[in-house]
């Protein structure tokens, strides 16, 4: 007689079933919802994509990086460019941006690796600086000004405007799709158990034989790639590119950080929550101007004093949910 | 004598401008087991994490059967089949009782240790395999940390501070189990600060004092008072 050791729970499969129904329903949306209501979910779920990214990197590889708008940008920029230069269909433009990025990244890690902490993030900031001036030199792809993107590249992602919406809309989504599904296999996997180990303590797991520089540059990699695709699905939805708009702290770094924070650092649930917590309160102050930012920081001091562990974290300790389900426990006995 | 298995040859060890050891020169056979006592400070601790490179340092101050491992990363010197128990036992909270022994079994080294063979020497882990590692009690805890680098297959085992904050009677069934670890033909170094546990296991022992090997002998030939006097730095 043993107990029956298992991952899941009734939250988690009651989760699963409902994340599938909501899928379907959020797939059709271009048969029920309208232009204004795609584009934000469209945003939404790029949002959310960055910030499980930023999640995985800060929150799971220890990795607190405050440049993440470098490959977001880059991203942007290489869906410009692949598109204008070299003639490819935006879609495959935008999946070898992903790819630039991730042989980019590789010597970026070797540098900003030797920074430690505070000095890792400043670092990381410098890097996304140099990338935003350095595309600003680049005068076929509109220097400081920047540009937009051709009607003719447009055009093949559909031919009529109601077309291209629904395909942007369905690759934000998709996008949304591969990089939860993604992070929540990785996690679950056996470099994900390494990850969670040096999170928890870097001396132990080092001792047991875990490379951990191997195993941060992996995460690094791996996220710069993906945050370049959403980048270049971002710029894709805006159609125009700038250096300001491309590489923005604020944008790309600040308001994913916000997200993670509030909803729930190193959880999967909590990027989610923090997302729809974050457009929540943007909708509701968006006439208010400046004061819209203000709020927001009030609301993240408040979260990081009372509940570090972020929204999620609070529901999590108070009800014992999980929804992505990571750790074992004990069913009861066979 | 058989072949040495670890040596360490004038072993400095500084921490930013404090000197923790001072040439230390050290040799273990194959399967010998060796105590190392010393008090509060005396550089114990820093031994171990000189030996399994959380302390880098010269490439030959540390020879592992004769290869240079000195200034190699930990995660290089835990490959080569060096594993360490560490002081206060550091296991991944995030992780169940098994998932933290999983971790050990990383380095992917072939050998006796299992789950099944840590599970047989220690029964109450199986029972608890699934749950969050920091729920156990200390000594529980302690049983997951050394199943955890037996799961590496080590040929080498460092222990430090096993009984640190135990009771008694927990400290007496973990040291009842170590016989059967290392008599798989594994070399052991234990850092204790509990003295007679400690003699107990070993053949050797090492006394250190602010850094210095204050004296070294076998356990049956060392005295009381020796220890005494080496261990405080002051004559019985």
């Amino acid at each position: 007689m043993s107990a029956v050791v298992t991952r899941s729970t009734p939250a988690s499969r009651v989760a699963m079933v409902l994340g599938l129904v909501a899928l379907v329903v959020l797939a059709a949306a271009p048969w029920w919802a309208g232009r204004a209501d795609m584009r934000l979910m469209g945003e939404i779920y790029l949002y959310l994509s960055l910030a499980c990214l930023w999640n995985l990197m800060a929150g799971y590889a220890g990795l607190v990086s405050v440049g993440q708008q470098a490959y977001v940008g880059f991203g942007g920029y290489m869906l410009f460019a692949l598109t204008v230069f070299a003639g490819l269909n935006p879609v495959v433009a935008i999946l070898a941006g992903g790819l630039l990025a991730a042989a980019l990244s590789v010597p970026i890690a070797t540098l900003i690796f030797r920074l430690k902490g505070a000095y890792f993030a400043i670092g990381t900031w410098v890097v996304a600086e140099v990338f935003r001036l350095s595309f600003a030199q680049i005068q076929a792809l509109g220097g400081g000004s920047g540009s937009s993107l051709p009607v003719a590249v447009v055009k093949e992602l559909g031919a009529k405007k109601a077309a291209r919406e629904a395909n942007a809309y369905w690759l934000a989504l998709g996008a949304a799709v591969v990089v939860l599904a993604s992070v929540y296999l990785f996690l679950r996997s056996r470099r994900g158990l390494a990850l969670t180990a040096i999170r928890d303590s870097e001396t132990a797991a080092s001792g047991l034989g875990i490379d951990i520089w191997r195993t941060k540059l992996e995460v690094y990699v791996v996220t710069s790639a993906f945050t370049a695709i959403i980048g270049g699905l971002i710029f894709l939805q805006k159609l125009r590119i700038s250096p300001d708009a491309a590489f923005s702290v604020n944008d790309w770094t600040a308001f994913v950080i916000f997200i993670v924070v509030i909803g729930g650092i190193g959880t999967l649930e909590g990027p989610i929550i923090g997302t729809l917590l974050f457009f929540a309160l943007r909708e509701v102050l968006a006439d208010f101007g400046t004061i819209y930012l203000m709020v927001l920081g009030l609301v993240a001091i408040v979260v990081m004093l009372k509940a570090p562990k972020g929204v999620w974290g609070l529901i999590r300790e108070r009800y014992d949910l999980e929804l992505f389900p990571l750790s074992y426990r004990v069913k009861g006995k066979e | 004598m058989p072949e040495a298995t670890l040596t360490l040859s004038n072993l400095d060890a500084h921490y930013g401008d404090f000197q923790a050891l001072y040439g230390l020169d050290l040799e273990l056979a194959a399967g010998e087991v060796v105590a190392v006592i010393g008090a509060n400070g005396a550089g114990k601790t820093t031994l171990m994490r000189s030996i399994s490179g959380l302390l880098r340092n010269r490439p030959d101050a540390v020879r592992y059967r004769g290869q240079p491992i000195g200034a190699m990363r930990a995660d290089q010197v835990a490959a080569l089949g060096i594993a360490l128990v560490p002081e206060g036992r550091q296991l991944f909270p995030s992780l169940s009782v098994e998932e933290n022994l999983m971790i050990g079994g990383k380095v992917g080294r072939a050998g006796p240790w299992d789950l099944g063979k840590v599970y047989e020497l220690f029964p109450i882990l199986e029972e608890r395999k699934a749950q969050a590692s920091t729920s156990l009690s200390g000594g529980q805890q302690q049983m997951v940390a050394i199943g955890r680098a037996l799961m590496a297959n080590p040929d080498l085992i460092l222990f430090d501070e096993i009984s640190l904050g135990l009771a008694p009677v927990v400290i007496r069934q973990i040291y009842q189990a170590l016989p059967s670890i290392v008599g798989e033909g594994m070399t052991a170094m234990i850092v204790e600060q509990d003295i007679a546990q400690a003699l107990a296991m070993s053949s050797r022992v090492f006394c250190l004092m602010e850094g210095r090997i204050a004296l070294e002998g076998r356990t049956e030939d060392v005295t009381h008072d020796q220890i005494t006097a080496a261990y405080f730095g002051v004559e019985a």
